[in-house]
């Protein structure tokens, strides 16, 4: 095959063929329009506020090492004015995370930007290699996510940051909107899909008094609509020093199965990356949103090692953790909700005094997947799940959204952190961790 | 041509590919080339038999050709620019094999 000419410079020869369109181009031209396209996902969905203090979410890993490096060079030539900073976390995996973290420390050096990196074991006392010690391979990656979560929020709270972005990829992105639709879990596609998420308690926080509190944190995917070879090809042309290898681990196989789907139609049709991403945000829209949203949802960045949500072993460990925290909510909750029943619900509606400042109050227990698991259990009215956020009197639901929670109740009782349960997945997994091994002066937080 | 030539190929494997052969990114590789001109599926048969060591094959190679997700480069070009499996490989050639399989 004759080589070719780059279609956009006419002059270096054709070394790119862009996924999305097929256009043949050269490695300098592609690695402009890779920044330039960053910067247009970035300014047509105003993710930054000028000044803004931006935490990137650093694995070492090639996403994140491409996202840094590309922000660090539009925070420069599209003067943004952002405060970059690097956050990792240190999730204790001996010859995993050790090694990236080396390569994120090289990234922050190279790049001039400073590193925050926030430990398990400082956090909660265990590393990974620890709960793996004590619960073996299986389930890891639901305490690897849940503790995630959280040590993002900590982090960025530590470094005074209210927005971290992160290197979630289009091949990524659509991935996680097929793995949803092989589960019939489309409520969690709008989630998925955006480029932008902030934490439903994080909104509530704000309306309650104002104040800033640490799970406020913005999170955002600057690079959504980017392929996942396009960033591979940025750090070779721009010779990025990054670090790849599976997390050790890993069980990864439903989502090794998504990514392999991915993968070949990759090969036929490049395209489908890009148009899978697109319908599954078509589809978030018309699809009744998780209630409220997840506060405490798995993390999900990177591939698993960076702890990506879930493969449908992973799913069955969260609905078992669901279900405990039910347990755990009702414990508290009986009180004030057993006298009303799901009847007297509708018949009582908002209109009372009364029931505004019980709504309150179960608003703030209810269940983060919106499900409300507590009210099934006092009043047991089987209506399909899908529809159930619709049958509810129109009133409350509205209420729900709109009446400032009480905080109090929006806390984890052990460890402050946000949350719509009385403890918080990571406390109620810490608990039968430390149950199992004798710990002292677990400090979360 | 006579039957004991050889060409002499660099190869790089990156990525976490490079876990697969002997932990090693770059290789310097004498393809023998019993016929005139061999091309990298010829190569990528090879690299599979001789270089790899790792019993996992299907992580690099699979019904045939390399595994989708990871980018093959011939000469710092994208492969499917040059021909794919049928180009025709020349003395001093680089092929560069990028896993985007891995994370980080
Ligand atoms: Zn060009
Ligand atoms: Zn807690």
């Amino acid at each position: 095959m004759a080589p070719r000419e780059c279609e956009i410079c006419q002059n270096n020869r054709a070394q790119i063929l862009r996924p999305k369109n097929h256009a043949r181009i050269c490695a300098p031209c592609f690695t402009a329009l890779f920044e330039q396209e960053v910067a247009e996902t970035i300014e047509s969905s105003n993710l930054f506020q000028p000044g803004e203090r931006v935490a990137i979410g650093a694995s070492g890993g090639k996403d994140s090492t491409v996202l840094a490096s590309v922000l660090k060079t539009l925070n420069e030539r599209q003067k943004w004015g952002l405060d970059l900073v690097l956050l990792s976390i240190d999730e204790g995996i001996t010859g995993y995370r050790d090694h990236s973290l080396e390569a994120v420390k090289r990234n922050a050096a190279d790049l001039d930007l400073p590193l925050k990196i926030v430990s398990y074991q400082e956090l909660y006392g265990w590393s990974m290699d620890q709960v793996v010690a004590q619960i073996g391979k299986k389930g890891n990656c639901t305490y690897c996510g849940v503790f995630r979560r959280q040590a993002l929020d900590r982090g960025a709270a530590m470094l005074g940051v209210g927005h971290v972005v992160t290197g979630h990829n289009a091949d990524d992105v659509a991935e996680t909107v097929l793995m949803n639709l092989l589960r019939g879990d489309l409520p969690r596609l709008s989630r998925a899909t955006s480029i932008v998420t902030s934490t439903p308690s994080a909104a509530k926080a704000k309306s309650a008094d104002g104040k800033v509190t640490m799970t406020n944190v913005k999170r955002s995917k600057p690079m959504i609509y980017a392929y996942e070879k396009e960033i591979v090809m940025y750090a070779h042309h721009k010779k990025l020093d990054y670090f790849s290898t599976e997390c050790i681990y890993s069980p990864e196989a439903f989502r090794g199965s998504a990514r392999t789907l991915i993968k070949n139609l990759e090969r036929i049709r490049p395209e489908s990356i890009l148009d899978v991403v697109k319908s599954g945000m078509d589809m978030a829209r018309l699809v009744p949103q998780e209630q409220g949203a997840v506060p405490e949802e798995v993390e999900m960045t990177g591939r698993c090692g960076d702890a990506k949500e879930s493969g449908g072993e992973m799913a069955a460990m969260e609905r078992k953790l669901q279900q405990d925290e039910v347990a755990a909510t009702n414990g508290i909750g009986v009180e004030i909700q057993l006298p009303r029943s799901s009847k007297n619900d509708r018949e009582l509606g908002s209109a009372h005094a009364h029931s505004r400042e019980t709504v309150a109050l179960k608003a703030a227990n209810d269940h983060p997947d919106g499900q409300n698991h507590d009210r099934d259990q006092l009043a047991p009215v089987t209506l399909p799940t899908r529809t159930k956020m619709k049958q509810k009197p129109a009133g409350r639901g509205a209420e729900k959204r709109t009446l400032p929670p009480k905080q109090k109740l929006g806390q984890c009782e052990k460890c402050g952190y946000l949350s719509s349960q009385a403890v918080c997945k990571a406390c109620m997994l810490l608990e039968g961790l430390n149950k199992a091994r004798p710990h002292t002066g677990i400090e979360v937080g | 041509m006579a039957e004991s030539t050889s060409i002499p190929l660099t190869i790089e494997f990156t990525g976490g590919l490079e876990l697969l052969f002997s932990n090693q990114r770059k290789h310097k590789v004498d393809l023998p080339s019993s016929k005139q001109s061999p091309n990298v599926a010829d190569l990528i048969t090879y690299l599979c038999d001789n270089l790899m060591k790792d019993p996992r094959k299907d992580m690099f190679v699979l019904d045939g050709t390399v595994r989708p997700g990871i980018l093959v480069l011939i000469n710092d070009a994208d492969w499917e620019l040059e021909g794919q499996e049928t180009y025709q490989l020349q003395p001093r050639d680089e092929i560069v094999f990028v896993s985007t399989l891995h994370g980080g």
